[in-house]
């Protein structure tokens, strides 16, 4: 469990380690390492170079833009978690914050480590992609945008160059006033890695019934699935299980769940639907406890 | 490389490899061994040490990433000479060990946690644990051990210093 040998380098600034990049194809961006580390100890990656981005300065940052919430790609995740910013203005990444990894692996790992790790079980990632967030890099001395539905493309397969460095990740606010959100997984053990994960944003009038919804699926498929239909579907509604199961089910039946040891496709996909109706319901909940 | 340690207080300049962990520096350059060497890549928990007054795995830091940051360890917990602190005294009277393997990691985490709040609820104190294993107790022990140790520092009405 020793990473094999490679250089160190700490650039000043994202330009230089955009530089690194390109001068090394082995070279990978270390920022808090919680999931490079762990591949490094098992050799399943032996770059040639780390890229320390941690200390770069004006990286690490909670920026309120009025339509968007910016997160700068190296601020903790336990800072995000604490953030009140965030509590208010992002609740849905809020309620997620607590189920990413560990308390003592949150104190290390970056919001942008786990969107450019791009794992499909990853609760960064489905927020990113439920909410519609844009994710902006610099390569080459520019910087370049896009919307974090085009930017997972597998299991840690992202569209990022490979002599980029994600700088940002700006998620949209919602305005309306009385907003909810949901948020359910199922794992092995707490904090373990989700089998199968649902995330839910509701804004209902003052009627109860739903003005907006953006819901999204984790862990079941190579990426997060965003459920439009079924958002679509519940405009106009007061929340109802029965409907909300079949809109669900009907919506997750062509899916290719991905399949392993601990949870067939067949499961994922059963749980799935219940992971959705039980965030929906929350989310419904929590809005309508707002003025 | 030569590095800028602060652990315990104390500052080490200890030229380093890029790949050597913080654990392995702290225990093969250091000879601090409470840090316990257990999976080595960030499951097991039972090389926690502190960073900046928050719970860290040592094992996924290399040592080159802590030049300049604060860095606690089990053995700079304790006041004096001889002494124990309210959480080492709590593990001590509840039993809240058996093989010790996992003891300095859960003390720390524990510490981290009462450091920032010292009314911990049950399921707060399991969660701040949840990310160390331990193989012989069941946890029982460990959970009372936190709980006795918050209620002492509550009435010493004495926060415990990050």
């Amino acid at each position: 469990m020793k990473p094999a040998a490679f250089e160190y380098s700490r650039p000043a600034d994202i330009d230089e380690a955009c530089a690194l990049l390109a001068a090394d194809d082995g070279a990978r961006v270390i920022a808090g390492g919680q999931t490079l580390g762990p591949l490094m100890a098992m050799r399943l990656a032996r770059p040639s170079r780390l890229i320390d981005i941690a200390r770069i300065p004006g990286l690490a940052f909670v920026r309120d833009e009025g339509k968007e919430i910016v997160v700068g790609a190296t601020t903790r995740q336990h800072v995000v978690e604490n953030d009140p910013l965030v509590r208010a203005k992002l609740p849905l990444l809020a309620k997620v914050m607590p189920f990413v990894g560990h308390t003592a692996t949150r104190a290390r790992g970056t919001v942008g480590g786990s969107l450019v790790n791009g794992d499909p079980a990853a609760e960064i990632v489905l927020v990113a992609v439920t909410l519609g967030a844009i994710l902006v890099w610099r390569d080459g001395g520019e910087s370049q945008s896009i919307a974090a539905s085009d930017f997972f493309l597998g299991p840690m397969v992202t569209a990022l160059p490979l002599t980029a460095c994600l700088a940002e990740a700006r998620f949209p606010v919602w305005p309306e006033p009385r907003v909810g959100v949901g948020f359910h997984e199922i794992n092995a053990r707490q904090s373990d890695f989700a089998f199968v994960s649902a995330a839910a944003q509701i804004a209902l009038d003052a009627d109860g019934c739903c003005t907006r919804a953006a819901i999204g699926i984790g862990a079941a498929t190579a990426v997060p699935l965003r459920l439009d239909a079924v958002a679509d579907a519940l405009k106009g509604q007061r929340f109802d299980e029965a409907r909300v199961r079949e809109l669900a089910k009907a919506a997750l039946a062509g899916i290719e769940a991905m399949a392993d040891l601990h949870a067939s496709a067949e499961y994922r996909k059963r749980v799935a639907v219940t992971m959705a109706v039980r965030a929906i319901a929350d989310a419904y909940q929590d809005a309508a406890r707002r003025p | 490389m030569k590095v800028e340690l602060d652990i315990n207080r104390e500052r080490h300049t200890v030229d380093v490899e890029p790949r050597l962990s913080l654990l392995d520096c702290l225990r093969d350059k250091l000879l601090l061994t409470g840090a316990h060497a257990g999976c080595e890549h960030g499951v097991c928990g039972a090389c926690t040490v502190l960073v900046d007054g928050a719970a860290v795995r040592s094992c996924l830091m290399f040592a080159v990433q802590a030049d300049g940051v604060a860095i606690t360890t089990i053995e700079g917990l304790s006041p004096g000479p001889g002494e124990l602190s309210p959480l080492q005294d709590a593990f001590c009277e509840t039993h809240g060990m058996q093989c010790g393997y996992c003891t300095p990691a859960m003390i720390l985490a524990a510490h981290a946690l009462l450091s920032k709040n010292t009314s911990p609820t049950r399921e707060e104190i399991v969660d701040a644990i949840s990310g160390n294993i331990c193989r012989c107790t069941g946890y029982a022990q460990i959970v009372e051990a936190i709980a006795l140790a918050a209620e002492r520092i509550r009435g010493q009405n004495d926060p415990v210093r990050p």
